[in-house]
């Protein structure tokens, strides 16, 4: 199966407006601003169902599967671990499962973010898209 | 060899014993590092670096085994590394000093052995700041032998509220077991009254040392605690190694552990006879360059000297106290009177996880969450904190670079 371009086209504008700063702190500080632009998940699905283990902070995240594609809503307690989430959400939000499942995630590197991510934060970051690919690998298996 | 050292009467020249600690000097994404997460591990000194080195390099062999000459070299090492912490605890006879892996497995030895007698009804006491090593163990014995696990409550200051603690002692107490100093708040707790108050109805107590021993020496036999268990790395020693320090009568009582190499007299498949104190408690071969290393730690914090640490480390504490809850929006949690340098401490409604994620890019090393005590993060209602812990190598310009450091995080994450 191809990539999906628009996951892709999302891909570069992100790593677009990363590429305007050139040093951590504006990195961070626009990590920081993304993570309030993420779809809140309700407070009813601040459930263990929707929890993703594995993380420093607590990080909620429901998948919905409606019309053939998948959205997301999220939230935790920590500023940049929302961010972080945000920034994937944007990215694979409303696309098929099938192109969730098998998209690479190359923005994550091609930021510059991977090198400043601790390896506890690289380790939530990595259970959120364990989550996510294993979420839409399953709706695929259904459809 | 450790020139830098100061008399024991002389104020302590922080600036010329960092020269000690080669890991000290280095940086961390570009900014100088500023180490301040020493309750989970210290640092290691040159002296420790090259007393390890210089084992694998000329005396490297199995211990009690052999009877040539590097054996002879390594046994005779390993046993003066014990009678070197047994003195420097001021045990009665180094056959008190049990090596293990560190706190969390001598915590575990007395559980399992001295826990072995425990019937259903009798109780375990320990506090609620205590580290998940004193804890877990006694919640699995408990649950093997159908005892009482009981928690001595802390007050908001992060003190052992000492009424409850004289309501909870009791006959049916088997062993009390409390941390001498809070890995999370810092508090140091009045440990020789505790202790004579147990004995006074017959409870013995463990006393876990893990976060005293960084901070300045102990005497077992002033204190008449019947164990001890503290871990070398995080007094400066390597890691791998702790002790157990049990009084000689108690020990002896007791059942071994684990069954193995060295613990044994003789073995036949009809049964087997166990060796004698302290080998019956170390089955199977040591880490002799662990002990051999902590030794070498002990000497070199002798030759600090204890007294000079101990009050350079007050002044620190002091200064870390004003100058950190002095920022705008800084709560410390654990404000206990006797306190060695541990700030634990949330800014605003700032995840710590954030904010030790911005200490870290510039450089300063600080622990985030529950420090491996939930029951007492629960106990404050919150999920964790960020928090500094410092040893006598940190300055107060680390102080103020944590200062600053707290402020940008602020200014970064607050909404
Ligand atoms: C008070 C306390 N007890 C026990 C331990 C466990 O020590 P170790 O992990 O070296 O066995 C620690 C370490 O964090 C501690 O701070």
């Amino acid at each position: 199966m191809s990539e999906s371009t628009s996951i892709r086209e999302r891909e570069r504008q992100i790593v677009d407006e990363f590429s305007m700063f050139d040093d951590w702190m504006g990195r961070y500080e626009y990590l920081i601003e993304l993570g309030s632009d993420l779809p809140l998940i309700e407070d009813r699905y601040k459930t263990d169902e929707f929890k993703i283990k594995g993380c420093q902070s607590q990080v909620w995240l429901r998948p919905d599967y409606r019309n053939g594609r998948v959205y997301f809503r999220a939230d935790s307690d920590a500023v940049i671990t929302k961010g972080l989430i945000a920034l994937l959400v944007r990215v694979l939000d409303g696309e098929l499962p099938a192109d969730i499942a098998t998209a690479p995630l190359r923005f994550i590197d091609e930021i510059g973010m991977k090198e400043h991510l601790s390896s506890t934060r690289k380790n939530g970051l990595a259970s959120m898209i364990r989550q996510i690919r294993s979420y839409a690998s399953s709706v695929t298996a259904e459809a | 060899m450790d020139t830098t050292l100061t008399p024991a009467t002389a104020a302590l020249n922080v600036e010329l014993l960092r020269k000690d600690f080669p890991a000290l000097h280095q940086s961390a994404h570009d900014h100088p590092l500023v180490y301040l997460d020493n309750a989970a591990t210290t640092q290691k000194p040159q002296s420790v670096i090259d007393r390890i080195r210089r084992y694998y390099e000329s005396e490297n062999s199995n211990v009690h085994r052999g009877v040539h000459f590097l054996s002879q070299l390594a046994t005779d090492a390993y046993e003066g590394a014990r009678r070197t912490i047994a003195s420097y605890i001021n045990a009665s006879d180094p056959r008190e000093v049990i090596f293990t892996r560190g706190t969390t497995e001598s915590i575990n030895l007395v559980a399992s052995s001295y826990g072995a007698s425990f019937v259903p009804g009798d109780e375990v006491l320990i506090s609620t700041m205590e580290h998940h090593s004193n804890i877990v163990p006694w919640q699995m014995l408990c649950e093997r032998r159908g005892c009482t696990l009981k928690v001595i409550p802390v007050s908001d200051e992060g003190e052992i509220i000492y009424e409850e603690f004289e309501r909870l002692l009791s006959e049916r107490t088997k062993i009390l077991a409390v941390c001498h100093t809070s890995n999370a708040l810092g508090t140091v707790n009045p440990i020789q009254r505790m202790i004579r108050d147990a004995h006074a109805l017959g409870v013995p107590v463990l006393i876990d040392a893990a976060q005293a021993l960084p901070h300045g020496p102990m005497d077992v036999r002033e204190l008449d605690c019947d164990f001890l268990c503290f871990s070398s790395h995080k007094m400066f020693g390597p890691t791998g190694v702790g002790v157990l320090y049990g009084k000689q009568d108690l020990l002896e009582s007791l059942p071994p552990y684990q069954g193995g190499g060295d613990m044994i007299e003789s073995v036949s498949f009809e049964g087997t006879t166990y060796n004698e104190l302290p080998h019956r408690f170390e089955a199977g071969t040591p880490n002799i360059a662990g002990v051999i290393g902590l030794e070498a730690a002990v000497k070199y914090l002798q030759k600090v000297s204890p007294a000079a640490i101990s009050s350079y480390e007050a002044e620190l504490t002091d200064y870390a106290t004003k100058t950190i809850s002095s920022i705008d929006g800084v709560r410390i949690v654990g404000t206990a009177k006797r306190k060695v340098p541990v700030m634990s401490f949330l800014v605003g409604d700032i995840h710590p996880y954030d904010c030790g994620t911005i200490l870290d890019r510039l450089g300063i090393a600080v622990r985030t969450g529950h420090h491996c005590t939930q029951p007492l993060m629960h106990r404050f209602g919150i999920p964790g904190t960020a928090r500094a812990s410092l040893a006598f190598y940190n300055t107060f310009g680390e102080v103020d670079a944590l200062a600053d450091g707290i402020r940008k995080a602020k200014s970064m994450l607050m909404r």
